[in-house]
């Protein structure tokens, strides 16, 4: 019997340390961030889908190579590229330029590893997260254009 | 808990728990068959997010097998990485610097903390009390904004490399750490006082649920469930890897067997964490985070190579049998979740299905690394 009263005692008491701690918390700031009124900005090394750079003309810096292609754990970069002819110091040339880097964002696992195997510094994490869509047709970027978009 | 069960095989009902219910903390499906509330026979089901990752490791070169490594245990993923990269290193002699393994281990302790806390959230839920997983969630927080920014990431992270590391901390990270560790010591005690002080808690675990020593080694149990069952063993300490041997920490061990024991053992083992944080920290070399000749191609020489760590579920493994390849020929991922929950079917005969949702909270369950 006197287990039982000591229980209710001891139990009493410990509900009243918890109830006490739970009260405490009232008064504590609010540390919620209220999405979507407020944001908060990314982390610098924040690993978002990749961007390509662009150079001082505002072309890609990207050459080509396919090296992320190879790299990408998921293949869901898909580049091509065109032979153009340019004129340097009067010769002409044969140079392959970007002519299409789709990136398909819905296999992308955010590895990063296309950007670390660019070896012209060609390539950046976006800090872009609100890419919530219902269509699939969304997360299928066309990173030329958006770069062309970014420069306009 | 301790009257006589009367088994009335013609009154059983058969009970599905899952695959969708918040009890089971993910999608694992449990038959149990029913004797009124006393379970008479149970039986888990898995391979509902099943994924494939053995074979993805077969298929896929070991740079670009990094990113599965952290889908197997979202909540403690770094320690899962680290089993990898350890792994691939030692089998092609490849020699870390050590400034890169003390942040290694920095960054995996930060990660036990954080899936410790988050286990401790749901695991008061699952008992009934909510204001505590806020608490936790609010701490862990602090530990995921400090991983993001030196990893890029919050949960699935990407950020060991054979060789070292994709890049460096800074002074903020070591700034943000030094201060987190004795916000965190009031938080444990806060913990403390509210959940593992509580009368209904205490009486819902005690006794709770025996695991014997001996279930343990018959289900190849590893981590808290069988530190709490009265086994020492933990991998930092029994097969030190990376720079473990450095460090000042004791391995909890209780001997009650039962579900306060298992609670008691992954609240002292952040404790223990922080310690490990607090050396590291002050130890913290300067120089390189990369070998200098960076492999570019990884080849393992012919062989088979295993490796185990400690993560905050238990002994990780991963073996790689290698034919010379940039493959592995065959990869298996030895996960502890998967031999912790299989204690399951067989401890609770005869519980209150109350006490088994209990007991399997304090097993601490991460479904897609059970099934892979």
């Amino acid at each position: 019997m006197g287990g039982y009263f000591s229980d209710i005692f001891y139990g009493s008491k410990s509900l009243l340390i918890g109830m006490s701690i739970t009260f405490r918390e009232f008064f504590k700031p609010t540390v919620t961030v209220q999405y979507p009124y407020q944001t908060l900005k990314m982390s610098a090394r924040f690993r978002g889908h990749i961007e390509l750079i662009a150079d001082e003309d505002g072309k890609p810096k990207c050459v080509a190579c396919g090296m992320c292609q190879r790299a990408c754990p998921s293949g869901c970069i898909s580049l091509e590229s065109v032979s153009v002819d340019i004129e340097v110091d009067g010769k002409v040339k044969k140079k392959k330029v970007l002519s299409k880097y789709d990136l398909d964002f819905t296999k992308c696992s955010l590895c990063g590893q296309c950007v670390e195997n660019c070896n012209f510094g060609a390539l950046e994490f976006s800090k872009e997260y609100n890419l919530a869509s219902t269509r699939k047709e969304d997360f299928h970027f066309n990173l030329l254009k958006r770069l062309e978009e970014r420069n306009a | 808990m301790s009257a006589p069960i009367q088994l009335r095989p013609d009154e059983t009902f058969l009970l599905n728990v899952g695959p969708q219910h918040p009890a089971t903390h993910g999608v694992l499906r449990v038959k149990m068959q029913m004797d009124g509330e006393y379970i008479v026979k149970a039986e888990t089901v898995l391979g509902y997010v099943h994924r494939m990752h053995e074979k993805m490791g077969e298929n896929r070169t070991y740079a670009q097998y990094l990113p599965n490594l952290s889908r197997l245990d979202y909540l403690g993923a770094l320690g899962y990485t680290h089993g990898h990269v350890l792994a691939i290193e030692r089998a092609a002699g490849i020699e870390v610097p050590e400034r890169a393994e003390y942040i290694r281990a920095i960054t995996v302790e930060l990660n036990r903390v954080a899936s410790h806390l988050f286990w401790f959230g749901a695991f008061v839920m699952d008992l009934g009390g909510f204001s505590p997983l806020m608490y936790a969630i609010q701490d862990r927080e602090h530990i995921l904004d400090m991983l993001e920014a030196v990893t890029g990431a919050r949960l699935t992270y990407c950020y060991y490399r054979f060789g070292g590391l994709y890049n460096d901390v800074d002074d903020d990270f070591i700034e943000a750490a030094k201060r987190f560790i004795p916000r965190m010591r009031k938080s444990l005690k806060k913990y403390d006082a509210l959940v593992s002080g509580n009368i209904i808690f205490q009486k819902r675990l005690e006794g709770i649920a025996p695991v014997s020593a001996e279930m343990c080694r018959k289900y190849g149990a590893t981590g808290p469930v069988a530190r709490g069952s009265g086994i020492n063993f933990d991998v930092r300490k029994n097969e030190p890897y990376s720079v473990y041997p450095e460090f000042d920490f004791d391995v909890p061990v209780y001997h009650e067997c039962d579900s306060l024991a298992r609670y008691k053992v992954r609240m002292d083992e952040m404790e223990q964490s922080l310690r490990i944080i607090e050396q590291g920290l002050e130890k913290l070399p300067d120089g390189p985070i990369m070998v200098e000749k960076k492999p570019k191609t990884i080849k393992l020489p012919v062989g088979d190579y295993y490796q185990a760590v400690e993560t905050a579920r238990g002994s990780f493994g991963i073996r790689i049998v290698s034919d010379g390849d940039k493959n592995a020929y065959r990869l298996k991922l030895r996960s502890p979740t998967y031999s912790n929950m299989h204690l399951f079917d067989e401890a609770c005969e005869g519980m209150l299905i109350m006490d088994a949702l209990a007991f399997m909270g304090s097993l601490d369950l991460v479904i897609p690394e059970i099934d892979r």
